[in-house]
């Protein structure tokens, strides 16, 4: 029987040819955690009597869920992790260097065709590269700090094949801000997901690790984008899955006539067209986060604020994925056409996605975000609530003060 | 610490989709005191909860128990509050297995109508739940042989210290039917 991609990555990883529902132990390529789960993992790699790590080389430490420290219980955390990176020789980014996601794919921790176990539920973003790529817990990520392996669940595998062509304005987030819609905060939970598709083949880098991230509000344990259009700075040998393998559910959506889409509060597989949700006025408006904060989100957002300011009453506020997004963004004026609207740049990280420290928004006041979770409280404040969208969407929304369909403001943006 | 086997406690219930924002809230997961992360376990779910919970209790759930992030800060402040084990009609990946990492037994059982108040007895070796006043028998999810051993040694991290390692390991033997 012909295999899919996540049966033929882990089986190569395995050293036996595996099948779904098998339980294996595998080699691992690399491991990452953040601020946010590193302090557990290297209390949890003590326990385990770990000294040295496996491998220093593939292994990383990222600051940046609350960066700068906001306090000074956060700044100790920051020191254990950069005294365990000293002490073991491991990759320590620091507060502004940038989300860990961004910056594994950046920075060439990960590669199409690895295993790679992240301390976050947002690993399968690396999907993007056709890696297989899982968000695991601290002490998981612990056990493969000290032994380069860890055991695992051969997953299902559902099959999301996509067609057709995004209209202008709409963007890879309303694709699977639409998909988490249809199939549900649990719709693939223990699955891997394939997304392939002529729609998917024209896709961006940036706009594949939109779509990989937000398999993790479907529940799914990795994705795996198809590499066969990948567009890459470097030679690698795609991994294609069997004609026969075997699939939980194979879907097609035709995209061609995809409206930019809402998710509500308080969960982000409430989603909606748009047209059910204009009007909703705003205080906020974030643009960042491991879904949107890349170069391409930002550049989405000047196309709509260029010469404009954000309606008055609205804070607009940015996270870049990465100092190499935010360097870029400033080279090429990026950046002073957005702080010129009124936009507040903030560190390269996770920002005020989860709450932990910027950007937390008052009882009763409705935020509009580019990042990929909306649970009530997300943000800091549970009296809050949270609705996601593109990032045309958000600045949109930004402009003038409550959702709006973005191709009205583009249009008017396009007349002189 | 060893995880003990049958576990018996009184009952929680609580609905579907409790994410982990609802199980502790990301403001305060930045520590590594267990004791502050138990004070606000639950919090913004049902602000009782802390007061209510005694330990050895078990937290009842509905489908997809543990939604969300990969913060083993969620099963921890569980552990730290005093909940024995948790039972629900299905999990969350991570979730799930950070729970068992720990050494906190989630219990899969599909179909259940428990109540709040119920005394329950949870055997793992066996995969059965019981409510001992009703006397009724819920059927839970076989665990993989790998998470009955790690719990069973109380967590991952005195697994892989026990055996120095994941040991020689038979994916034949794993497979399921
Ligand atoms: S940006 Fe948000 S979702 Fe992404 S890793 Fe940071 S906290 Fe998690």
């Amino acid at each position: 029987m012909g295999q899919t991609i996540a049966e033929k990555i882990i089986s190569r990883h395995a050293g036996a040819t595996v099948q779904a529902g098998d339980i294996a132990v595998v080699d691992v390529d690399g491991t990452m955690a953040t601020d946010a789960t590193a302090p557990f993992a290297i209390r949890a790699f003590r326990e385990m009597g770990g000294t040295g790590l496996w491998d220093p080389e593939r292994v990383s430490l990222v600051l940046d869920h609350a960066t700068p420290a906001p306090n000074e219980r956060v700044g100790n955390l920051h020191r254990l992790m950069r005294e365990f990176a000293s002490e073991t020789g491991c990759t320590l980014y620091d507060v502004g260097e940038g989300i860990c996601h961004q910056l594994m794919v950046e920075k060439g921790h990960v590669r199409p065709g690895d295993i790679f176990l992240g301390a976050d539920s947002h690993t399968p973003t690396y999907g993007a590269l056709g890696a297989f790529a899982v968000g695991v817990g601290s002490t998981d990520m612990a056990a493969v700090m000290l032994t380069g392996k860890t055991w695992l669940k051969v997953p299902q595998t559902v099959r999301i094949e996509l067609t057709g062509e995004l209209q202008p304005g709409v963007e890879p987030k309303d694709i699977i801000l639409f998909l988490v819609g249809k199939l549900g905060i649990a719709g693939a939970t223990y699955e891997a997901i394939e997304f392939a598709g002529e729609a998917v083949d024209t896709l961006s880098l940036a706009g594949r690790m939109t779509l990989a991230n937000m398999v993790a509000e479907m529940g799914a344990k990795a994705a795996l984008v198809d590499t066969r259009t990948l567009p890459s700075s470097y030679p690698f040998t795609p991994t294609a899955a069997d004609e026969d393998a075997a699939y939980r559910a194979v879907h097609t959506f035709e995209i061609s006539g995809l409206r930019p889409q809402i998710s509500l509060p308080h969960a982000p597989d409430k989603v909606v067209a748009i047209d059910s949700a204009l009007g909703t006025e705003v205080q906020s408006a974030f643009i960042g986060s491991c879904t949107n904060g890349r170069l391409e989100d930002l550049h989405a957002a000047a196309a709509v604020l260029q010469d404009r300011h954000v309606a008055p009453g609205v804070r607009l506020t940015i996270a870049p994925a990465s100092r190499q997004v935010f360097n870029a963004a400033v080279r090429d004026g990026t950046v002073a056409i957005l702080s010129a609207a009124g936009a507040s740049f903030i560190t390269s990280g996770c920002g005020p996605c989860v709450g932990t420290h910027q950007g937390v928004p008052g009882d009763g006041e409705v935020v509009i975000s580019s990042s990929n979770r909306n649970f009530r409280g997300r943000m800091g404040n549970p009296r809050a609530s949270i609705y996601l969208a593109s990032p045309t969407v958000v600045a949109a929304a930004a402009l003038t003060g409550k959702i709006v369909d973005p191709a009205e403001v583009l249009a008017e943006q396009g007349s002189p | 610490m060893k995880t003990e086997n049958p576990i018996r406690g009184r009952s929680h219930v609580y609905g579907d989709d409790i994410d982990t924002d609802r199980i502790i809230p990301g403001k305060y997961t930045k520590t590594l005191e267990l004791s502050q992360l138990a004070e606000h376990v639950l919090e913004d779910l049902d602000p009782e909860f802390r007061a209510r919970v005694e330990v050895g209790d078990i937290l009842v759930a509905g489908h997809n128990f543990g939604c969300g992030s990969s913060r083993e800060q969620a099963p921890l402040a569980l552990k730290a509050a005093g909940v024995g084990a948790v039972v629900a009609k299905s999990f969350a990946r991570i979730f799930y297995r950070n729970a068992i990492n720990i050494g906190l037994p989630a219990v899969e059982v599909p179909e259940h109508d428990i109540g709040t108040g119920a005394i329950l007895n949870v055997r793992l070796t066996d995969g059965v739940v019981i409510d001992e006043r009703s006397g009724k028998r819920f059927r839970a999810t076989k665990m993989p042989e790998v998470m009955v051993d790690i719990l069973q040694a109380g967590g991952l991290a005195n697994y892989l210290k026990e055996r120095g390692g994941y040991g020689p390991f038979s994916t034949e033997q794993n497979r399921t039917p």
